[in-house]
């Protein structure tokens, strides 16, 4: 219990997946400009992010294992462009508004690293199967709330007009990412620290 | 033999997901809108963005919803238009007139000369932040064809450092109007023959020494003119109305610098 807790919140917090482990940088950019499209991407994310761990970890486990380890990156993708697939279809039906907000980035989950990574971490950690989903929830969750912070912080940069010209836009949004960050480094040892 | 059995292992789980994604497609199948896809049927289909809409898609969508006025679509002109009237079920009453993109720049490499050789970025951007460009002429063309690659309809060709704009083939989206630095890309009606080719706003004397063939503000235009249509604006530039102008060709074959030319492509005329 006590290794999933720490799995789970040094994934959030200490290895944040775009804060720390810069991946994912796309959509943490694209769709952070509104809170409400944040929260709807990270839960798309996330939701991609357990269900193709809950699937690759199988695939590697009893399929890959033995011989064939270089096909993970294949089949893993091939496994993850199906599933954001199937949240697509699924968000079509039934939450349009959310589908036509995210517009591009949407699909674009296929080719986000930060999912992929998830897949592959799990594997190289030699993670079990509830640590793997435990991680892939915890990086969701870090997704979720790198996005969160970053939009309001994207909002106040928007309204605020005494940024010079030349950083307004997307320059002055990369200088907040890097500071948001740096102060994610300050929680580097605290979790184990907690629980130990 | 070895490759066998990952090449079925991919192929195998590649269909078990394709299989499952098509039931799943089926099932949650979201039905599409007649109306929509019959108006994404009737316009071009180029995409282009003349309308103000991310695509002819979007406009679709945009009639359907009664956002969008039936005429914006410039490059089908007035066959679409009428077939989108005939999909809304809407009288086709409102005239369009076609209009065609115009560079108002007659300084091909004859006319005017090079200050410098620009090496810089190859955009016309870029050049015009540098000393507004190579040419000595700081209102012409940079030549380098920022509008060409604006084009989705490929009308738009460089010809001794002038843009030449093919008018069979555009279609007057006016995708190259904002692509241009120096503003000399507008929307002109189809049939109007002449025009100013030039935007240079100086001195005659200054104009004169940047380009053989630019504006110099003498008049002589404007004196011409039966119904008035030409005005001699900004002290230095003359401009046609192009409601009143009648297509005489009186002021061209005024103008002593050839600024004012009857519409040709190109640099000779």
């Amino acid at each position: 219990m006590k290794t999933l807790i720490i799995i789970l919140f040094s994934a959030i917090f200490v290895n944040n997946f775009v804060l720390s482990k810069f991946l994912g940088i796309c959509p943490f950019l694209g769709v952070s400009k509104k809170l409400s499209s944040a929260v709807g991407m990270s839960v798309a994310v996330t939701a991609v992010m357990v269900v193709s761990s809950a699937v690759t970890w199988p695939i590697y486990t009893y399929l890959l294992k033995p011989k064939y380890e270089y096909l993970q990156t294949l089949v893993f993708i091939l496994v993850i462009a199906s599933l954001v697939q199937i949240v697509e279809i699924l968000l079509k039906k039934f939450v349009p508004p959310l589908y036509e907000s995210l517009g591009i980035y949407l699909p674009l989950i296929t080719t986000n690293c930060a999912v992929l990574g998830v897949a592959l971490l799990n594997i190289q950690e030699s993670y079990t199967f509830i640590e793997s989903i435990v991680n892939a929830l915890g990086a969701g969750l870090g997704f979720m709330l790198a996005l969160v912070l970053f939009s309001g912080i994207r909002e106040k940069l928007e309204k605020n007009d005494r940024i010079p010209k030349a950083l307004r836009g997307l320059p002055i949004a990369l200088i907040a990412a890097s500071i948001v960050s740096v102060s994610f480094m300050g929680f580097s040892g605290v979790i184990e620290g907690i629980f130990r | 033999m070895e490759i066998i059995i990952p090449v079925v292992i991919t192929v195998v789980s590649g269909l078990l997901l394709g299989l499952l994604l098509a039931v799943l497609g089926h099932i949650f199948a979201v039905p599409k809108d007649e109306t929509i896809e019959k108006l994404t049927e009737a316009l071009p289909g180029a995409n282009c963005g003349g309308c103000g809409y991310a695509g002819c898609e979007d406009y679709a969508k945009a009639i359907k919803n009664g956002e969008a006025a039936l005429s914006l679509c410039s490059a089908g002109g007035e066959e679409v238009y009428k077939e989108i009237c005939s999909v809304m079920g809407a009288t086709s009453d409102e005239k369009i007139t076609p209009k065609k993109a115009f560079v108002f720049c007659g300084g091909c490499i004859d006319y005017t000369e090079d200050k410098m050789k620009y090496r810089g970025i190859n955009t016309c951007k870029a050049a015009n932040m540098y000393f507004q460009g190579k040419g000595k002429c700081d209102f012409g063309c940079l030549g380098i064809g920022d509008c060409a690659a604006a084009c989705p309809f490929g009308a738009i060709s460089i010809k001794d450092d002038l843009a030449v704009i093919d008018r069979t083939v555009c279609t007057g989206c006016g995708a190259c109007v904002s692509a241009c630095p120096n503003f000399l890309i507008s929307l002109i009606p189809a049939d109007q023959t002449v025009a100013v080719r030039c935007k240079n706003v100086e001195k005659g004397v200054l104009t004169r020494k940047a380009c053989t063939h630019g504006c110099i503000g003498c008049r002589k235009c404007e004196k011409t003119c039966p119904v008035g249509a030409v005005t001699v604006e900004n002290g230095f530039l003359a401009k046609i109305d192009y409601d009143t102008c009648i297509s005489c060709g009186a002021c061209a074959s005024a103008c002593p610098t050839g600024a004012v030319f009857p519409i040709k492509e190109g640099c000779k005329n």
